[in-house]
C-alpha cells in the first residue's frame, strides 16, 4: 500500500517537475525565443495564410541576422512553431491550446483573418498569453475587452469610411455641397463587411450624406445585378462594396457588364482579387483601400522604409511580383515583440504585456500605438486608384484622385 | 421597401425590363443544373449533394482550358465528354455502392464526394476567385439604361439548345428509353433485358456532363470559388422539389420563376433576401401540394 502511494507520488512529482521544466523550458530554449501560431496553411484561406507566414520568417530571420532580442544582457534569437488550422475556426483554438499547454508556448503571434482570430483570442486570453495578431481586423475583436492580444493594423470600420472625406473634401473643390451626396452601398452579411459598414454609415452621418441603397449581400452570393440595377436609376455619387475578394471580383465583373458610371467607385480587396488584370475596363478608378503603402515614408533600423522592406523580401522571395500588405503586416508583428521584449527585458508574460501595452514605435509599416482596447490607432488605411495601365497610385489628398472616374466600357 | 416600388414601377419602369432579362439569365443556367440532379434523382433515387461542385468543376475546367488558350465556348464539349467520364469513374467507385442502401447512404455518400471534390479544387486552384473573359460584347437599350451581356444570351441559347438535346435523347434513342424504363420499374426493365446497372452508369455521367456544361456558363457568367458549389446545389434542390421530379417543362418553368423571384426580392426587399426570397417559394409550393394532396408518382419524360 505504502510502496503503491510513493510510486504514485514520484510519478506526480517527476510529472510535476518536467511540466514546470518544459513550462520554463520551452518559451525560451537556450537562446530561442520561442513564439506559436496556428496559420491557416490548407483550406480557404490558405493563400493569405502563406503571406501571413512569410511575413513572419522574414522578420523573424532578419532580426535573428542582426543580433537578435537582447534580454538581461544576452542575446536571443526568435523561432516560431507553426500550426495548420485548416482554415477552421474550431481547429485554429484547439492548436493554439495545444501550443500553450503542450509546447509550453508563452507568447504568440496571429492567425490569417478576423474568424480565426476570434477563436484564437479566448484560449490566449484564458492563459493569460500576449498575442501580437496582424490580420484580423473586424471591430468587434477590440469590443471583448481582451487585455492580451494586440494589432498592428487599422481596424475595419476605417476601410472604406475615409472615402468619404477625401468625396467630401472633392465636393467642395468642384463647388458642390458634401451633404448634396449619395451613396449606394452593399456589403457582405459578415461580420468584417459590416463593420466597414458602420464605418461608413457613422461618418455618412458626420458628412450629412444621404445613403439611399444600403444592400447586405449574402455570403454565397455570387449576383449583385439587382443591386446594380437599381444603382443605375438612383444615380448615385459614390458606390461603395465589400465583401472580401469574391465582392470584389463579383462587383468588378458586374459593373463593367451593366456599364455603371457612378463618379466614385469603392471596394476592399482590390489587390487581392486582381481586378485590375482580370477587368481592366470597370477597375479604372476604382479607389483601394490598403493597409500599407509600399512607397511609405516611414522606417525602422531593421527593414529601412517600406520600399526597401518591399524589395528585400522580393529578393528573398522571387515568387512575389507584388508583395501583398498581407506580409508586411506579419513583419510588422514580429517587430512589435521584438521591441517589448528588449522594453520588459524580461521573458515574464505580465511584464511582456505591459510593455506591449506602452508600445510606441515607429516601423516600416507605419507608427504602432495601441488603444487600451488592443487596436493600433496610430496608423491611419491608405488609398489607392487604380489607373489605366492597371497600377496603382497612392492617393492622399482630393487631388490626387481622378474623378469623376473614367468609365471606358 | 415602399420607395422601392416606387422606384420600379412609378420612376423607373425600365428597370423592369433589366431585371426581367437577368432572371432568365440567372433561370436558364439553374435549369439545366437542376435538370440534371431530377434525373438522378427520379432514375436512382440518388440525392446528389455534390451537385453543385460538379457543376464549380466544369467550371474550373473550362478555366484550366481557357488558360492553353480555348475560348470557353470551344471547351464546352471537351468539358462535356471530360465530365462524363468523370461521372462513369465516380459511379462505379461510390455511386454504385450505395445505390442499392436508403437514402441516408447515398446522402452521405455525396456528401463525402463534396466535401471531397472542394478540397481537392482548393488545392489545385487555391481558394482566390477565379473568372473567365469570354470577350463578347454588351448590347444596351434605352439609352444604355439596359445591358445585355451577349455571353448571356448565348448561354441562354446554348442552355436552351442542350437541354432540347436532351429532350430529343430521352424521348427517341433506345438508351434514352431504357432510362425512362428503369426510372418507371427498375425490376420489370430488367426482366426485359435491360442491363440497369449500366443504365444507372450512364444517367449519372449524363448528369454530370450537364452540370460541367452549366459550370462552363457559370464561369462566363459569374465567378469561381472551390467552395461556391453549396450555392447551386441549394437552388437545383429547391427547383426540382418545387417542380417534381423528372417533369422537365415544370423544371425549366420553375427555374424562370426562381430567377425572376430573385431579382425582384433583391430590388424590392434588398439583396439579404435574394436568397430567402427563393426558399420561401419552395416552402410555399410545398404546402400548397400538401393542401392539394396531389401525391402522385411522377417519372422521367
Amino acid at each position: 500500500m505504502y510502496k503503491k502511494y510513493s510510486v504514485a507520488f514520484g510519478a506526480a512529482l517527476a510529472v510535476g517537475v518536467a511540466g514546470l521544466a518544459g513550462g520554463a523550458m520551452a518559451k525560451v530554449e537556450g537562446d530561442t525565443i520561442i513564439l506559436g501560431s496556428a496559420l491557416s496553411l490548407t483550406g480557404k484561406y490558405s493563400t493569405n495564410g502563406f503571406h501571413t507566414q512569410k511575413g513572419y520568417d522574414f522578420a523573424v530571420d532578419r532580426i535573428n541576422s542582426m543580433g537578435g532580442v537582447k534580454v538581461g544582457g544576452k542575446s536571443y534569437k526568435l523561432a516560431i512553431t507553426y500550426y495548420d488550422d485548416e482554415s477552421t475556426p474550431s481547429r485554429a483554438s484547439q492548436l493554439t491550446e495545444r501550443l500553450i499547454q503542450q509546447d509550453g508556448v508563452e507568447f504568440m503571434l496571429g492567425p490569417y483573418s478576423t474568424t480565426m482570430t476570434k477563436a484564437v483570442a479566448p484560449v490566449t486570453e484564458k492563459f493569460k498569453v500576449p498575442m501580437v495578431e496582424a490580420e484580423g481586423a473586424s471591430r468587434s475583436l477590440f469590443t471583448q475587452g481582451y487585455r492580451y492580444m494586440f494589432a498592428v493594423l487599422s481596424t475595419s470600420e476605417y476601410y472604406l469610411a475615409p472615402v468619404l472625406d477625401i468625396m467630401a473634401d472633392k465636393a467642395k473643390a468642384i463647388g458642390k455641397n458634401p451633404a448634396d451626396m449619395r451613396i449606394a452601398m452593399a456589403f457582405e452579411n459578415d461580420g468584417f463587411s459590416l463593420d466597414v459598414r458602420a464605418g461608413v454609415v457613422d461618418k455618412a452621418k458626420e458628412l450629412g450624406m444621404k445613403i439611399v441603397i444600403d444592400d447586405k449581400l449574402p455570403a454565397d452570393l455570387s449576383d449583385m445585378s439587382a443591386t446594380l440595377t437599381k444603382t443605375k436609376a438612383l444615380k448615385p455619387d459614390i458606390l461603395l462594396v465589400s465583401g472580401h475578394s469574391k465582392g470584389a471580383a463579383t462587383a468588378a465583373r458586374q459593373i463593367e457588364e451593366m456599364k455603371i458610371d457612378v463618379p466614385l467607385i469603392s471596394y476592399t480587396h482590390c489587390e487581392a482579387a486582381k481586378v485590375q488584370e482580370k477587368f481592366p475596363k470597370s477597375a479604372q478608378g476604382v479607389m483601394c483601400p490598403t493597409q500599407w503603402l509600399s512607397n511609405l515614408p516611414k522606417k525602422d533600423k531593421y527593414f529601412g522604409d517600406a520600399a526597401k522592406w518591399n524589395s528585400d523580401f522580393k529578393k528573398a522571395y522571387p515568387e512575389y511580383s507584388v508583395v501583398p500588405y498581407q506580409t508586411a503586416q506579419a513583419s510588422a508583428a514580429v517587430l512589435v515583440f521584438k521591441d517589448a521584449f528588449e522594453r520588459a527585458n524580461s521573458f515574464d508574460r505580465d511584464k511582456v504585456r505591459d510593455a506591449l501595452a506602452a508600445t510606441n514605435m515607429e516601423t516600416f509599416y507605419g507608427d504602432i500605438k495601441f488603444a487600451p482596447e488592443g487596436n493600433n490607432i496610430a496608423k491611419p488605411m491608405f488609398y489607392r486608384q487604380i489607373q489605366s495601365d492597371g497600377s496603382y497610385k497612392p492617393i492622399i489628398t482630393q487631388a490626387d484622385m481622378a474623378f469623376p472616374r473614367k468609365a471606358d466600357y | 421597401m415602399l420607395d422601392n416600388l416606387q422606384l420600379l414601377f412609378v420612376y423607373a419602369p425600365v428597370m423592369n425590363v433589366q431585371m426581367i432579362f437577368d432572371g432568365i439569365f440567372i433561370g436558364a443556367v439553374f435549369a439545366l443544373a437542376a435538370y440534371g440532379l431530377a434525373l438522378v434523382w427520379g432514375v436512382m433515387n440518388v440525392k446528389n449533394l455534390a451537385q453543385g461542385d460538379f457543376v464549380i468543376m466544369g467550371g474550373y475546367m473550362a478555366f484550366s482550358l481557357y488558360h492553353m488558350g480555348m475560348h470557353p465556348i470551344a471547351a464546352l464539349p471537351i468539358v462535356a465528354v471530360l465530365m462524363f467520364l468523370f461521372g462513369w469513374v465516380s459511379y462505379l467507385l461510390i455511386i454504385k455502392r450505395v445505390i442499392d442502401n436508403d437514402m441516408f447512404v447515398s446522402l452521405l455518400a455525396t456528401f463525402g464526394l463534396s466535401l471531397f471534390l472542394q478540397q481537392v479544387m482548393n488545392l489545385i486552384y487555391g481558394p482566390e476567385v477565379q473568372t473567365i473573359d469570354s470577350k463578347f460584347p454588351i448590347a444596351t437599350m434605352f439609352d444604355s439604361f439596359v445591358t445585355v451581356p451577349m455571353v448571356k444570351v448565348i448561354s441562354l441559347l446554348l442552355a436552351g439548345g442542350f437541354a432540347a438535346l436532351i429532350v430529343v435523347f430521352m424521348k427517341k434513342s433506345r438508351t434514352g428509353q431504357a432510362i425512362r424504363a428503369t426510372a418507371q420499374d427498375a425490376r420489370a426493365a430488367r426482366v426485359l433485358g435491360i442491363n440497369t446497372d449500366r443504365i444507372y452508369a450512364f444517367t449519372f455521367s449524363l448528369n454530370a456532363a450537364i452540370c460541367g456544361v452549366a459550370g462552363v456558363l457559370v464561369s462566363m457568367i459569374w465567378v469561381l470559388q472551390p467552395f461556391y458549389g453549396i450555392v447551386y446545389s441549394l437552388r437545383t434542390f429547391a427547383i426540382v422539389t418545387a417542380a417534381g421530379l423528372g417533369n422537365l417543362p415544370a423544371v425549366i418553368g420553375v427555374s424562370f420563376v426562381l430567377g425572376w423571384v430573385e431579382q425582384y426580392a433583391g430590388i424590392i426587399m434588398g439583396a439579404e433576401w435574394q436568397i430567402a426570397a427563393a426558399v420561401m417559394v419552395l416552402l410555399g409550393v410545398l404546402v400548397w401540394r400538401q393542401i392539394q394532396l396531389r401525391r402522385q408518382r411522377q417519372v422521367v419524360r
